[in-house]
């Protein structure tokens, strides 16, 4: 800690925040039952310095931004602070009432949420918005806040920073506007900046960029901040301190260095280790049972094409992962696969013959071999369907399964996904994420597919719960020999799943090939961009990364 | 399942007050102390012990016309409603699901039927065909559908867009069971509230159409007909008129506390037991 307090070179300086004994509460009301009240934060305390950074990291539930928000006098959504004191600048400010709220918020504390795109107002121009808080303070005139505002984007590394302000929320990249999401937190020169997720929601190659900047942003302006996150390797950038925390109890609080080199408590040992799946790749088998030949596609008629001349072989038993950043046309290759999307030009050949380009066209047996899994697990079941009927479905409806039969295979499937028989007659809002995703997996195993096509199934899922769907993926293929498409952006999951990669930029395939070749150099500019983006659980990548890059990332 | 103290006291009281209605409606001849149509004192007479809520304009017994009221006014009302929500739900799924000429032609046509004042169209159309209880539910069930299929279509459209109706579409299953398995039961909601609503306005709307004349002919009555029929007492002080206004305002509150506590049941993603 104390080196890096000295590398940093900030002034050394008293408490800003001092949280004691913190317990907030909710009541929930249980259908049927009278209400209760249950704790959400259990009498955690911590302290923050001035111009320092604390991290928050835990899995979703774990209180964080609870925590973080408490900071300001806030609970979101009928949440109460009940108990502990929450001192800023020296003063409990949950002492001060509604007016002593008002004087701090936007003024000495400032947020910047998770998704900028939902919390700028479409309405009204960037500008605006920047500088609300700072007119509305009265702590400098228009003219004043706009010039601060001008070089607080420029510092952010903003494109334009003269005439961005200009622009409404929907002309900005999603990147940009949570750079200027933290122009705005930093405009009324708060003391505390409560950051929310702000780079969960973006690319690998926008998120770095992102970071460096909220990372200068800090450094030059000496706020202090608390950083919310479920991805150690992030948090491990920008903080100088990391707390760990689980369903609202302190797990670990320590250094950077000591959290994520010698964390002293399993659970974060776990958080630390989690991405370590050893997959050996598979060798290609002599031949594909599905080819993607030349594939390009474009939505409507629309001159923009999204896939460009696409071609990709799966083998039987194996994953074929398909990663890029958002835009590049992994979703869409999956879509044109499935036949939701019919290519313009190219085929799909699957066992040997072309597959109908509609949906529509193409028989019961082929949609049976080729199954998908979605990215929002809780979408992509209907909410109003029991487990049972979720999983029996496709049971009765391509092997024409009935009664006691299909109970006993969906008891058996609920069985692989490592689920126990009782869930059965549970409904997906009785369900957590993880549960959800295995569900969905169950659903598509059922059919007893060739190919299941899962779009991001990991994505929106805690780190250990992914790692748990991972390993079932892995099991599973092992068991039923089934193929993956597997797309994604995040190429620690790709490593711990794929046999080959294909690296999709612009609708194009860049890389293409044996997972082994892939990853190893030479790569051309994209993959390398790609690569040196995924964050790196160590203390000063985050430079290292910037200075060797070789190209700017497209969606920044 | 149905456990009746867990019932909210409101609802209760819905639901005692409807079943009382259609109580009423289906045993009217062996609940009515006198014929709908039997003369059986002097006219607008107070209310006495032989006649608990007096006679009406022509001297029949009041309470008598009420029961028999209730069974014409419900049977048209619930008839009327059933018909708009089947064609309106059925036809502004189709028209989501199917999309493309299908959804434009219907959804046209219906804006079409709309421009014009619901009353006025009805008027018209009751005016030159035969005026029985047939073509007096058809009428009403598909001037009202047209609000119907606006509601559902516009929920379907949501919902059609959902992963989970995607997945159902890639499964290969029929527009059957995308529309009656995959939506309407996440369409329920609204539409339940909806129906509450809708079956009150048929009521008046069937009152209006009576009290202007053209919906039941004497000497049959609905509620409405018999606000119509004495409401000239009202110039006398006599408050006959308003005791069949009092029952339409007494139906329509206690039909939607009921739809308000089926509507809470439905919305509960978790089967509704908690």
């Amino acid at each position: 800690m104390a080196d890096t307090k000295a590398k940093l070179g900030q002034p050394k300086s008293g408490l800003l925040l001092d949280i004691r004994n913190l317990r907030i509460e909710a009541t929930v009301f249980p259908p049927g039952e009278p209400p209760k009240d249950i704790v959400l934060v259990h009498d955690v305390s911590l302290t923050l310095e001035k111009g320092k950074v604390l991290g928050l990291i835990g899995e979703s539930g774990a209180g964080k931004s609870t925590i973080g928000l408490s900071s300001m006098g806030y609970g979101r959504g009928g949440v109460r602070i009940t108990g502990g004191e929450v001192i800023l600048n020296g003063r409990d400010i949950l002492k001060g009432g509604k007016d002593g709220f008002r004087k701090l918020r936007g003024r000495e504390v400032c947020y910047v949420a998770q998704s900028a795109a939902a919390a700028f107002n479409p309405a009204h121009r960037l500008m605006d918005q920047v500088v609300e808080a700072t007119l509305l303070h009265g702590t400098a005139t228009r003219a004043e806040a706009e010039k601060r505002a001008v070089a607080l984007f420029k510092k952010l590394s903003l494109p334009n920073p003269e005439t961005i302000g200009e622009r409404f929320p929907h002309q900005v990249s999603g990147g940009q506007l949570q750079r200027v999401m933290t122009a705005m937190a930093l405009c009324s020169e708060p003391d505390l900046i409560v950051f929310d997720e702000p780079t969960t929601a973006l690319d690998v190659t926008t998120q770095i960029d992102v970071l460096a900047a909220i990372k200068d942003a800090i450094r030059d302006t000496h706020v202090a901040a608390l950083y919310i996150t479920h991805d150690l390797a992030v948090v491990a950038q920008v903080s100088d301190e990391i707390m760990v925390l689980r369903h609202g109890r302190l797990v670990e609080w320590g250094g950077t260095r000591q959290i994520i080199k010698e964390p002293r408590q399993e659970y974060t040992n776990a958080l630390v280790s989690v991405h370590e799946i050893e997959h050996q790749e598979q060798k290609p088998g002599t031949s594909p049972f599905l080819s993607v030949k030349n594939v390009t596609a474009a939505y409507g008629r629309s001159h923009i094409k999204v896939l460009k001349d696409v071609s990709v072989d799966i083998y039987p038993g194996q994953t074929l992962a398909v990663v890029g950043e958002s835009g590049s046309g992994k979703s869409t290759l999956a879509r044109a696969i499935t036949g939701l999307l019919p290519p313009e030009q190219g085929t799909v050949t699957f066992d040997g013959r072309a597959l109908a380009n509609r949906l529509a066209d193409r028989p019961k047996e082929d949609l049976r071999q080729l199954q998908m899994i979605y990215q929002m697990a809780d979408v992509a079941m209907n909410p109003r369907q029991t487990v049972g009927t979720i999983i029996g479905r496709p049971l009765e409806f391509y092997f024409g399964m009935r009664g006691r039969e299909r109970d006993r295979r969906v008891a058996e499937l609920l069985d692989k996904i490592e689920m126990g028989k009782g869930f059965s007659d549970r409904y997906p809002a009785e369900l957590s994420g993880g549960q959800k995703q295995r569900v969905c997996i169950a659903r598509s195993l059922a059919a007893k597919p060739k190919l299941i096509i899962c779009d991001e199934v990991t994505s929106a899922l805690d780190p250990l719960v992914a790692h748990g769907i991972l390993e079932l993926l892995l099991e599973l293929q092992k068991e039923e020999n089934v193929a993956y498409l597997f797309i994604t952006h995040d190429l620690a999951t790709v490593k711990s799943i794929a046999d080959s990669i294909a690296v999709m930029y612009r609708g194009e395939v860049v890389r293409y090939g044996p997972k082994g070749k892939v990853l190893s150099p030479p790569f051309d500019a994209y993959t390398d961009l790609l690569l040196s983006s995924v964050p790196e659980m160590e203390i000063g990548w985050l430079e290292k990364a910037i200075k060797g890059r070789r190209m700017a990332s497209a969606g920044n | 399942m149905l456990d009746i103290k867990r019932i909210p006291i409101p609802a209760l009281i819905g639901i005692v007050l409807t079943a009382l209605f259609v109580l009423a409606a289906v045993f009217a001849p062996w609940i009515a102390p006198h014929g709908n149509g039997e003369i059986v004192g002097d006219v607008w007479e107070p209310m006495s012990a032989a006649h608990l809520l007096g006679t009406d304009n022509l001297g029949r017994d009041l309470l008598s016309r009420m029961i028999y009221g209730a069974r014409i006014t419900l049977f048209i009302a619930v008839l009327a409603t059933a018909l708009s929500f089947s064609l309106g739900a059925i036809l502004g799924f189709s028209a989501a699901v199917f999309g493309g000429w299908f959804d434009t032609l219907l959804s046209r046509l219906v804006d079409l039927l709309m421009s014009i004042p619901t009353l006025i169209m009805g008027l018209v159309v009751l005016s030159v065909l035969p005026t029985n209880l047939v073509t007096l539910i058809l009428v009403m069930g598909i001037l009202d559908s047209t609000r119907v299929y606006r509601l559902s279509r516009a929920v379907a459209v949501d919902i059609n867009v959902m992963d989970y109706v995607e997945a159902a579409k890639l499964r290969g299953e029929g527009s059957g069971w995308i529309i009656f398995r995959e939506i309407l039961p996440n369409a329920l909601s609204p539409l339940v509230s909806e129906l509450g609503l809708r079956f009150i306005y048929a009521v008046l709307f069937l009152s209006t159409l009576s009290f202007l004349g053209l919906g039941v002919q004497p000497p049959d009555a609905d509620w409405g007909g018999m606000v119509k029929e004495n409401k000239d007492g009202i110039v006398f002080g006599i408050a006959a008129a308003l005791i069949p206004a009092g029952a339409i305002a007494l139906l329509a509150i206690s039909v939607n506390l009921v739809a308000d506590w089926v509507l809470n049941r439905t919305t509960s993603l978790k089967g509704g037991r908690g």
